[in-house]
């Protein structure tokens, strides 16, 4: 069972439609007994770091995520919970996240050129490390672009990024560490070059 | 670097796509669902439905609607007509729309913009402006193009901006059905002005306006249009093609 993780933050509509296209049956549930029951986990989210990190917090499913992904469950977060999947966000403050992949998230503003409109809304092409390709992204071709909406960005991260977006400057599109997995664009937006990342996640030995 | 967006409209009343669409392979040429799909395949970058209902049957309707197309298409989509209200944005996101764009709503009450952006994030708040050359300024008009507010346009949007609007989708009631290309004059004035992304409507006639209009101005981030794409005029794999050509950044 694949399971969304409810913690009061954004919407998991598109999430859920995108991931039952592709054959999975997600559930939606903030509730620890059915986290430790699933397979796998979706970590969604939108809007600011530290309301999220502390909604995570205060519901104690912080708790319950870090021991997931300890005993090796595969846990993918999206945009904003990708971004939650680092140790610390200076997002209008300083704030702590799962600590589950080495890194911070920073703010767009003052790093990248100064024409460039913040957020970074719109498609754009994934670009690849020199490195071989994390199987979580084999399905994408090359030139195949996704749908990112963001105003800050991991970084200090380079050992689990897997997959990066130019613009102004080279932000992280995607990060991998073992069974913790992270999209900073929305895969459940992004066409079939989305569908097929989260078919590979959900389908995929991790 | 981010790519340029196409963006097809659709006016949806009571459930059925309003203009006369026709195109081969489609079965009920006024389904917004068929439609939506049909436009995802051949390359749409994200797709505007705009409710043009009245009642509370065609609100529902229209819901419903949207549900089922955010249930197949995984685009980003957006929503507008007749959002006057934060229950109206509830509404619609919560059937899947991505960003929801208000016009006439926001003129009767700014605040509205305010409100939705503490609430979803400016990421999601769309204005839509219908703007008019009057005795040599642009206005804003209300009511789909009917009513001169008396405002000037480019600080109504300057405004909506400050309050918290992620994009502003320009329709120029000049150009729009002339099918001459964009309003770039206008467009460029916006563009000076703000630093959201921009959605270029209303003159599109043919894929050279496209060209010209992202050419001309770097600062625009997409075109919108709504009946060269219905009636085939212009088929969005040629236009991406004569884009690409050009050199211009697309998906």
């Amino acid at each position: 069972m694949i399971a969304v993780i409810d913690y009061g933050v954004g919407n998991v509509f598109s999430l859920c439609r995108s991931l039952e296209a592709i054959g999975q049956t997600p559930v939606v549930t903030g509730d620890p007994d059915q986290l430790r029951k699933a397979d796998k986990l979706f970590l969604p989210g939108v809007g600011a770091f530290a309301d999220a990190a502390a909604k995570l917090r205060d519901t104690g499913l912080d708790r319950v995520i870090k021991e997931e992904a300890a005993k090796g469950k595969p846990l993918m977060g999206i945009c904003l919970g990708m971004q939650l999947l680092f140790e610390e966000s200076y997002e209008f403050g300083q704030y702590e996240g799962l600590g589950l992949i080495p890194g911070k998230v920073i703010g767009m503003e003052g790093t990248i050129p100064a024409e460039l409109k913040i957020p970074h809304i719109g498609w754009n092409r994934l670009l690849f490390p020199d490195r071989p390709r994390h199987p979580l992204l084999q399905t994408v071709e090359d030139g195949d672009c996704v749908y990112f909406v963001h105003s800050f960005y991991a970084t200090d991260c380079d050992e689990a990024v897997i997959a990066q977006a130019e613009y102004g400057k080279v932000l992280t599109a995607a990060v991998a560490k073992g069974n913790v997995m992270g999209c900073q664009f929305h895969p459940e937006k992004s066409g079939t070059v989305g569908l097929n990342i989260l078919r590979t996640f959900c389908e995929g030995t991790w | 670097m981010i790519t340029k967006r196409i963006i097809p409209c659709l006016d949806v009343k009571d459930g059925r796509v309003v203009k006369g669409v026709n195109f081969e392979g489609l079965s009920d040429v006024s389904s917004p669902i068929e439609l939506a799909e049909y436009y995802t395949n051949s390359g749409a970058d994200e797709l505007v439905f705009y409710d043009i209902t009245a009642s509370a049957e065609g609100r529902s309707l229209f819901t419903d609607i949207l549900r089922q197309t955010a249930s197949r298409v995984f685009i980003p989509l957006t929503v507008g007509g007749g959002i006057s209200t934060l229950e109206d944005f509830d509404r619609v996101l919560k059937c899947g729309a991505d960003k929801v764009s208000v016009n006439s709503g926001a003129i009767r009450d700014p605040d509205l913009i305010r409100q939705a952006a503490l609430r979803y994030g400016s990421q999601c708040v769309v204005l839509s402006a219908d703007v008019k050359r009057v005795d040599g300024q642009f206005r804003v008009f209300a009511r789909g193009g009917r009513d001169d507010t008396g405002m000037e346009a480019i600080a109504w949007i300057k405004k909506c901006v400050d309050l918290g609007a992620g994009e502003i989708v320009v329709n120029s009631i000049d150009t729009d059905g002339v099918k001459g290309g964009f309003d770039l004059e206008m467009l460029s004035a916006v563009c000076d002005a703000v630093k959201v992304p921009v959605i270029a409507s209303g003159g599109a006639g043919k894929k050279e306006d496209f060209t010209e209009l992202f050419r001309a101005l770097p600062g625009v981030d997409a075109g919108l249009a709504a009946s060269v794409f219905h009636f085939g005029e212009i088929a969005i794999p040629d236009l991406k093609a004569e884009l690409r050509r050009n050199g211009i950044l697309v998906r």
